[in-house]
């Protein structure tokens, strides 16, 4: 099944019920699966908005009546959604936004890339709040992450991003898929609109005229933030046990990666990937175990280095941080980080 | 025995407005509560308010509020309801907010049908960030950002956004009303109550367009501001139903 079929597919049996998006490459297969499996469905909608704008808003009001909703674009679009974001992020509105990455600036190109990595985990509009996101690497990753992804929205009430790109979009794999879930049988969610029946009425905003208020309700998004990064970082560690040198990727790069470090291993090279699963919260403290044991990490980005300053910031002065990337919508081969790898055990004498 | 004729509706709260004196809001919001109240929908209402001064109407209206960015409210109010059809949803936006940041989404909303009730606040300003130009703004008329008045060549012309609502075929009624008078103010509440009425009649896309004065930008007395309305803007803002196909079988 086609990558962003998954997507559709998983998000319908997490209980998705509402979408809005707007066409742009390379992430249309993703709506226009949606358009057909929601129209089987007697209580879901789809719409194709008239922009992102109109599409993130109209996703913003979805949930603020409580519906599992989702919207998805690739990154000039993902561009205008962060007003919407930042919106849902103060209100405290659960969405899920898939960003199918393209190469940038401006309108850039529809090849596969990873250079909204910065835009994605430092929340990307203004205000200073914060996203998970989640990079799935595979089909069956797909599935799990889009299905987890609606649950962690709801859980911590925020917007979640699912990262990939067009390469992670057009792929096809076997997967296999939970039952779906009844959205009756979803937790109840009190703090919805759907009319005042025997109360006062209920207030979903993020205007906070007093600088009191705004301050504590930063300090309780704050708190949050400390939750979502004490719980829930997820990575994969791969061939990492005997290793002189990981990896560091995710996404389609961690894909590449996989297979170069395979091929290094057939070569004697004892390397390993280090893939983080989401981004945002990162990984920091299973990555900086790795250390000080291991003195040489290699970060590979399809960008020009993003993902490398939260491996900076993680393992601080415990080992030497090199970097690989390239930013034209050129997907390396995994040839091409064999042989980055192998340059460095050379140059660094790591048997 | 004396007996209250006046009272203040159940959909209203207790809290003293806090708009300019003689500023239409008041007025609207009282209407709208009114109308709430007598169509018996209180406990299924939701309300979206974009910035603008009205941004606080949840401070004064007692049904479930969620707040849109400037200019989004019917994008917001499009997924409570596609969300939610068994819900009454009404935004209530300001000129700027919903001629001019907001115009794609109102257009296309309008021209899907969307089920939603719209009340449209036209006071010729930028209320909220002091009283710049908004698009309504009539030629001639002095704002911040028009010192010596608007001038086509350079400002452009006064958007009658309502009139360009009508031409989408998803919308059902569109009138145009004013607050400068108890006869306007009742005829308000007429078109209030019908908007409301469309969409429970789930007929279509609604919207009335309210004249109403900002006594405080304009720098004119309330008394003044209402004759400035009655005499100068309904000339580039005739009172009338702009669009009502309520009644035909299409
Ligand atoms: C994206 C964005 N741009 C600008 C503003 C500033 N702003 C707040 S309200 C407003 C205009 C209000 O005018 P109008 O919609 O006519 O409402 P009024 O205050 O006159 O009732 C503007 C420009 C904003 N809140 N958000
Ligand atoms: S500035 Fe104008 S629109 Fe705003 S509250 Fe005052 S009179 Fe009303
Ligand atoms: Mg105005």
């Amino acid at each position: 099944m086609r990558g962003s079929h998954v997507i559709g597919e998983a998000a319908t049996r997490a209980g998705c019920r509402f979408y809005a998006g707007y066409p742009i490459t390379p992430q249309n297969e993703l709506p226009e699966y949606l358009s057909k499996r929601f129209a089987e469905l007697e209580d879901a909608t789809f719409i194709q908005a008239e922009s992102e704008l109109a599409a993130i808003n109209m996703v913003m009001g979805a949930s603020m009546a409580g519906v599992r909703a989702m919207t998805s674009s690739s990154s000039p679009g993902i561009s205008l959604k962060q007003e919407g974001i930042s919106y849902m992020a103060g209100t405290e509105l659960p969405a899920v936004v898939v960003n199918v990455m393209r190469g940038g600036p401006g309108l850039g190109n529809i090849a596969p890339s990873q250079q909204d990595y910065f835009q994605a985990t430092r929340g990307g509009g203004h205000g200073g709040y914060r996203t998970i996101v989640l990079a799935p690497h595979s089909g069956q990753e797909l599935v799990t992450l889009t299905m987890k992804a609606f649950d962690l929205a709801d859980r911590y009430r925020l917007p979640v991003v699912l990262l990939g790109d067009g390469l992670m979009g057009q792929m096809m794999e076997p997967v296999t898929f939970p039952d779906p879930i009844d959205p009756a049988t979803l937790p109840r969610k009190d703090w919805v609109l759907g009319g005042a029946k025997g109360r006062g009425g209920h207030l979903l905003a993020s205007l906070l005229l007093d600088p009191s208020k705004m301050e504590q309700h930063n300090w309780k998004l704050a708190r949050k933030y400390a939750a979502i990064r004490e719980r829930e970082t997820e990575h994969e560690s791969y061939l990492l046990d005997d290793a002189v040198l990981a990896v560091v990727a995710f996404g389609t790069a961690a894909r590449i990666a996989k297979g170069a470090v395979n091929r290094v291993r057939k070569a004697g090279l004892k390397a390993g990937l280090f893939r983080p699963v989401t981004l945002w919260p990162f990984p920091e403290r299973q990555l900086r175990a790795l250390t000080p044991r291991l003195k040489h990490i290699l970060v590979f980005e399809m960008n020009l280095g993003q993902m490398v300053e939260d491996v900076k910031l993680s393992i601080g002065e415990q080992a030497t941080v090199h970097f690989y990337g390239r930013p034209g919508g050129i997907v390396s081969t995994p040839h091409e980080i064999a042989e980055a790898i192998t340059k460095l055990c050379y140059r660094y004498d790591l048997g | 025995m004396a007996k209250q004729v006046f009272k203040r509706p159940k959909s209203l709260k207790e809290n003293v407005f806090h708009y300019c004196p003689g500023c239409g809001h008041s007025i609207i919001h009282r209407l709208v509560a009114e109308v709430i109240d007598e169509l018996g929908i209180r406990e299924r209402t939701v309300g979206v308010p974009p910035a603008g001064c009205a941004v606080l109407a949840y401070n004064y209206l007692d049904v479930d509020m969620g707040e849109a960015p400037h200019g989004r409210a019917v994008a917001v109010a499009t997924g409570i309801k596609r969300a939610r059809p068994d819900l009454v949803v009404f935004t209530y936006q300001g000129d700027g907010d919903i001629a001019a940041i907001g115009t794609a989404e109102t257009v296309h909303a309008a021209n899907r049908g969307e089920r939603l009730t719209v009340i449209f606040v036209n006071n010729g300003v930028y209320g909220m960030t002091g009283g710049q130009m908004a698009p309504t703004t009539i030629l001639g008329q002095t704002t911040t950002t028009t010192p010596g008045g608007r001038i086509a060549l350079r400002d452009g012309y006064p958007l009658d956004l309502s009139q360009m609502l009508a031409v989408a075929a998803g919308s059902v009624y569109i009138e145009r009303t004013s607050v400068t008078s108890p006869k306007n103010i009742m005829k308000t509440k007429k078109a209030i109550k019908k908007a409301f009425q469309v969409q429970m009649d789930d007929l279509g896309f609604a919207l009335v367009e309210v004249l109403s004065p900002c006594p405080t930008n304009w720098k004119l007395s309330p008394v003044d501001a209402c004759k400035w309305v009655d005499e100068e803007v309904v000339k580039s803002y005739p009172l009338k139903v702009i669009k009502d196909t309520t009644q035909s079988d299409g």
